[in-house]
């Protein structure tokens, strides 16, 4: 792999190629590793459109009398989500736990198929169709047949959930590895540097900003495969919960879960806009 | 394939007092198109402790046959020597100055400059590096990332990089190209000050005949593609060597020979 790169002298008139293909955030990931200082009065204005929304919500609904099996209230949510929270968090840790352990299979092998697919043209030409096909199949159109072979356990959510999350590090990391800097690896080799070093010390930090954006892009699809999963068959998790809870018409607790599964998105989020903001600030 | 003989050498090498050797060097890049004849039969000798610039139009293969003389790619004929040693990888004592300063965005300064002593396995000589930084005027940038830094101070770290290892060969692939006329005196004022304090050999190389002519002991004069020695011109002027001898008739003469020389060849 390296010998096509020993006749490769680069020229500096033009900059490395920006990424191109995969599906694409990076101008996400610097706008949203840049975004980082947010002034107190902004803080202070988002916190007051969440009041006015949160707010008039529960003002129109009462104002207007709306049915709570039609739409619950904001209070009437936050109770139930209160009373109801020893019965939610069982589910809330297997959904958790469902998404960690799927994610974490999916990314690790998304990732070293990435790394190991950009060392050998041929091989990814070959490969990335398939992963295109991975990544636009919606993996939960599965689950009933991963039911049929692995029973109603966790399992086939984790296998759907690894199938949904790994293609997408898998594409943007690969997006990441192809930014082939030729000019810095030449730098690294001029000092003795070995194939590994120039993969740890060179390749991985310049796609790092892309793997950082499949990880994000990945675990979401994650958070969307596993409810999905859930609500297409077994008797756990919140994406059963929502099953139960509107087959029973109680919208508060319904809504309940809903409002955890926004939390655990936006968390999701906030965790890579940190890691980012700690590995990848340097591009933006 | 024997070298030996060409220097009257039992086991071939560069002789006696050079620093290195380069012999028939050929080059040829395989291309869908075709072949490209990059060098051809390029032989040269760099004495211990000389600078030496190779000046050349874009494209005749100066970085072709630097990347060769670094071990960072192979010839198609003809060998290179540093002492005895047959360059067929990168040698400790040799180390590449490139045209951008090809600093590493993700790492600090001082990270940066601490990055060949990681590759190599060895702890950062910190002494050298403090002192080389106070020589070439960082002192307190070292927490600087490489984008809060001029283009001529990323340069410095580069050449700070590139001396804390201490080789005694330094190759210059076009370093102040992209820099501007005030910062390439600047640099070229420390690159001479820096090459007369540690008598290293510097090996420079140059599409401008003015850099060339300001810097060198000799001056290598390349002809376009294939790459070919045209010519090879002492200079010896006194050092150290002010930007204001650029201004005078003697060193203008000698900047018209040498386009003369490019010119002559072209008609
Ligand atoms: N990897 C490569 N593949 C094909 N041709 C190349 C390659 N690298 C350089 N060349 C060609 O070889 C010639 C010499 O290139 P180079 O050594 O970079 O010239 P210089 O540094 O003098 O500008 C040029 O015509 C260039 O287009
Ligand atoms: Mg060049």
């Amino acid at each position: 792999m390296d010998s096509q790169l020993r006749d490769q002298i680069p020229t500096f008139s033009a900059k490395p190629a920006a990424a191109g293909g995969g599906v694409s955030l990076s101008g996400g990931l610097s706008s949203l590793v840049s975004g980082g200082g947010r002034s107190a009065f902004e803080t202070f204005v988002i916190v007051l459109v969440a009041v006015i929304i949160i707010g008039g919500a529960e003002l129109l609904l009462t104002v207007f009398a709306v049915p709570q099996y039609i739409l619950p209230r904001p209070s009437q949510i936050g109770t139930a989500l209160i009373t109801e929270w020893g019965f939610i968090w069982p589910h809330l840790l297997i959904t958790l736990y469902e998404l960690l352990v799927g994610f974490a299979i999916g990314a690790s092998i998304g990732f070293v198929l990435a790394a190991v697919i950009t060392q050998f043209p041929f091989a990814e030409k070959i490969v990335t169709p398939y992963i295109l096909l991975l990544v636009t199949t919606p993996m939960l159109a599965l689950v009933p047949l991963l039911i049929l072979r692995f029973g109603f356990g966790s399992e086939p959510r984790i296998i759907a959930v690894a199938l949904a999350s790994g293609p997408m590090v898998m594409i943007n990391s690969a997006t990441g590895f192809r930014r082939v800097d030729l000019a810095k690896i030449a730098l690294a080799r001029s000092f003795g540097a070995s194939t590994l070093q120039i993969f740890t010390k060179i390749r991985i930090p310049m796609a790092m900003p892309m793997i950082i954006v499949g990880l994000m892009v990945g675990s979401i699809f994650g958070l969307l495969t596993t409810v999905g999963a859930e609500m297409v068959g077994g008797a756990e998790g919140l994406g059963n919960r929502l099953n139960y809870y509107s087959s029973m018409i109680r919208m508060p607790q319904f809504f309940a879960v809903i409002t955890l599964l926004a939390i655990i998105g936006i968390s999701i989020y906030v965790f890579f806009f940190w890691v980012g903001k700690k590995w990848a600030s340097w591009e933006a | 394939m024997n070298a030996a003989g060409s220097f009257g050498l039992p086991h071939g090498g560069a002789p006696a007092g050079t620093k290195m050797a380069v012999e028939g060097a050929t080059k040829f890049y395989q291309t869908r198109s075709g072949a490209v004849h990059a060098l051809d039969n390029v032989s040269l000798e760099v004495k211990e402790g000389e600078f030496l610039c190779i000046l050349g139009p874009s494209g005749c293969g100066k970085s072709t046959l630097l990347w060769s003389m670094a071990g960072l790619h192979g010839l198609s004929g003809g060998k290179i020597w540093l002492g005895n040693d047959a360059i067929t990888k990168p040698h400790p004592e040799i180390a590449m100055i490139f045209q951008e300063a090809n600093l590493l965005p993700w790492r600090n300064l001082a990270r940066n400059i601490e990055l060949p002593f990681e590759l190599k396995k060895l702890p950062p000589d910190r002494a050298r590096i403090d002192a080389l930084l106070e020589r070439v005027g960082l002192k307190g940038f070292e927490h600087k990332f490489p984008r809060e830094l001029s283009g001529g101070m990323q340069q410095r770290a580069s050449i700070v990089r590139s001396l804390a290892v201490n080789p005694s060969v330094l190759l210059m692939d076009e370093p102040f190209g992209a820099l501007d006329a005030f910062t390439r005196d600047e640099m070229n004022l420390l690159v001479q000050e820096i090459w007369m304090e540690t008598k290293k050999t510097i090996i420079f190389i140059t599409h401008s005949i003015v850099e060339a002519l300001f810097l060198a002991d000799r001056i290598v004069v390349m002809s376009a593609r294939p790459g070919r020695i045209q010519e090879i011109v002492e200079v010896g002027m006194p050092r150290p060597r002010g930007v204001e001898i650029q201004s005078t008739p003697a060193f203008i003469e000698r900047v018209n020979a040498i386009k003369a020389m490019i010119d002559h060849r072209k008609a």
